[in-house]
């Protein structure tokens, strides 16, 4: 087991910290935490697949979200849907036919942008385990307010509840372009327009922090 | 020859259609399929018993939206605000994927979806639906069965939902203040009032670059990944790309356009088939 902890903070984002590894059984676990919000990943596979879901020339992506108390309900499916079809485009799946790569996910804290946390989770659980994937993916949550401000890092406190509208972008690592969105409350197309720009150059920075993660995991020390 | 293509080899049987900028159904990338709506009331069609109700093609798609209302306490953190409570089924009849039993992960992702539509549209404010602030509340059941499933039930639900809503009335309720005693009168009705229309439109992606409005089953099948856009005519009011292929910039400015243009045109028909039973949504091109 190899524990890392790398924290950075930028001007743009709230303060993002990870650690890979920190579960033993797991083929590959990260824990990410960004701002008050954090996530714990756990990745297996690719193994055995049940016999209902095998697909005969890919992997199986299953995604499983557990919320920090109770059973699971219908947003945490919503989530676990878009984080599976995410990641059934992310990973290699043909390099493994009739097998699963399972991914779980447990909420800890959710302080705002939890699809967003869970993403990068995710992505670096996957990292660490070592899963062949086409490229990288990072999720970046945009704020937009009354005014029409965008915001990326939520002030204070409970984004949703204070903003008149949020939305939650993924990149990939490749040429940045738009792999998934989510929203909630209305915009318009302006604003979206301006929060995609603005969270582009935000992933970046999620991209940059993944790579000293990786970097710090694998470099020894004498 | 076509139909053994068709079955044998899916892709390249659309690669030909879609190099020549059609599909093989006659329709266009951006083109809808024909879409007929029935609006019940009270004393029309539909379904006569329920307050509101709508049942829309969409293509071969068909789902029927029922609007019941009941009434309840609010909860005490929210006094004057009544409840709306959508649910997709997805049942056994309308396609051979979906089993008999507990909904399937595809309805409950559909019925978030849905619920956020008008959480998000804000369509229905949900304090019109007060009776007697943290006495009485009504609380609206908008259930949306799936009938027939070939594709895009996520657009023909919106629709079939906003088409329910603008034409439900609910019976006045008083309440005596003394003695807690409900009074109905089924005499007198009030229309709810829809505060805007969201309308959704879903583009899937083909083979990364082709994007196909409302596509049929087997064109979701092929995709590489969907794009769902809710508009109310002016902003957008959801925004939904689970995954899939990545898209440009320029491409999701399509998807958003095609969705005001969808926007126009389900207005159009709404507010006709309130006048007519039956409306239809069909542009001459199309002949199935």
């Amino acid at each position: 087991m190899e524990v890392m902890e790398t924290s950075t903070n930028s001007p743009c984002l709230a303060a993002l910290t990870c650690v890979l590894g920190d579960l033993s059984q797991a083929d590959g676990s990260a824990s990410f935490t960004h701002g008050n919000t954090s996530v714990l990943a756990a990745t297996y596979g690719p193994c055995e697949v049940r016999m209902s879901k095998e697909i005969l020339d890919q992997a199986t992506v299953e995604v499983v979200c557990k919320p920090r108390v109770g059973l699971p309900n219908c947003a945490d499916k919503y989530r676990e849907r878009h984080i599976r079809d995410l990641f059934q485009a992310t990973i290699l799946v043909n390099l493994h036919p009739r097998s699963s790569v399972m991914i779980v996910l447990q909420e800890r804290q959710d302080d705002g942008g939890l699809l967003a946390t869970s993403i990068n989770a995710a992505c670096l659980a996957l990292l660490d385990a070592g899963v062949s994937m086409k490229f990288l993916v990072a999720a970046v949550t945009a704020l937009i307010d009354k005014d029409g401000n965008i915001n990326l890092v939520p002030e204070e406190k409970p984004s949703d509840v204070e903003a008149s509208a949020s939305l939650t972008i993924v990149f990939n690592e490749k040429d940045l372009q738009v792999m998934g969105v989510t929203s909630s409350g209305k915009f318009s197309q302006e604003q979206y327009d301006r929060s995609v720009s603005l969270c582009r150059k935000a992933t970046e920075h999620v991209f940059k922090f993944y790579r000293e993660s990786m970097e710090r995991k694998l470099s020894k020390s004498v | 020859m076509a139909d053994e293509v068709r079955t044998a080899q899916p892709k390249e049987f659309y690669r030909k259609y879609l190099e020549q900028g059609v599909r093989p159904d006659n329709r266009e990338l951006g083109e809808f399929r024909p879409t007929v709506l029935d609006i019940g009331s009270k004393n029309g069609s539909c379904i006569s018993t329920a307050e509101g109700s709508a049942l829309i093609r969409l293509g071969n798609t068909i789902v029927i939206c029922g609007i019941k209302g009941e009434l309840a306490e609010p909860k005490t953190e929210t006094p004057t605000e009544g409840y709306l409570v959508p649910n997709v089924e997805l049942s056994a009849v309308c396609s051979p994927q979906f089993r008999p039993g507990p909904p399937s992960e595809q309805a409950q992702v559909l019925s978030q979806f849905v619920a956020n539509v008008l959480k998000n549209s804000q369509c229905v404010e949900l304090e019109d639906l007060c009776i007697a602030p943290g006495k009485m509340v009504w609380v609206l059941y908008a259930d949306l069965i799936c009938l027939d499933y070939d594709g895009n039930v996520a657009d023909a639900c919106v629709l079939a939902l906003t088409a329910a809503l603008s034409n439900t009335s609910l019976p006045v309720v008083r309440v005596d203040e003394e003695t807690g005693k409900t009074e109905t009168d089924f005499k007198e009705e009030k229309k709810i009032q829809l505060t805007c229309t969201p309308i959704s439109a879903t583009s899937a992606i083909f083979e990364d670059n082709v994007l196909l409005v409302d596509p049929t089953r087997q064109e979701e099948e092929l995709s590489t990944g969907l794009v769902t856009v809710v508009t109310d005519g002016k902003n957008i009011c959801s925004l939904e790309k689970p995954g899939g292929s990545p898209l440009k910039d320029q491409q999701m400015r399509l998807c958003i356009e095609r969705a005001f243009q969808r926007h126009t045109e389900a207005c159009n028909l709404i507010t006709q088939s309130q006048g007519s039973t039956l409306s239809t949504l069909t542009s001459p091109l199309v002949d199935r």
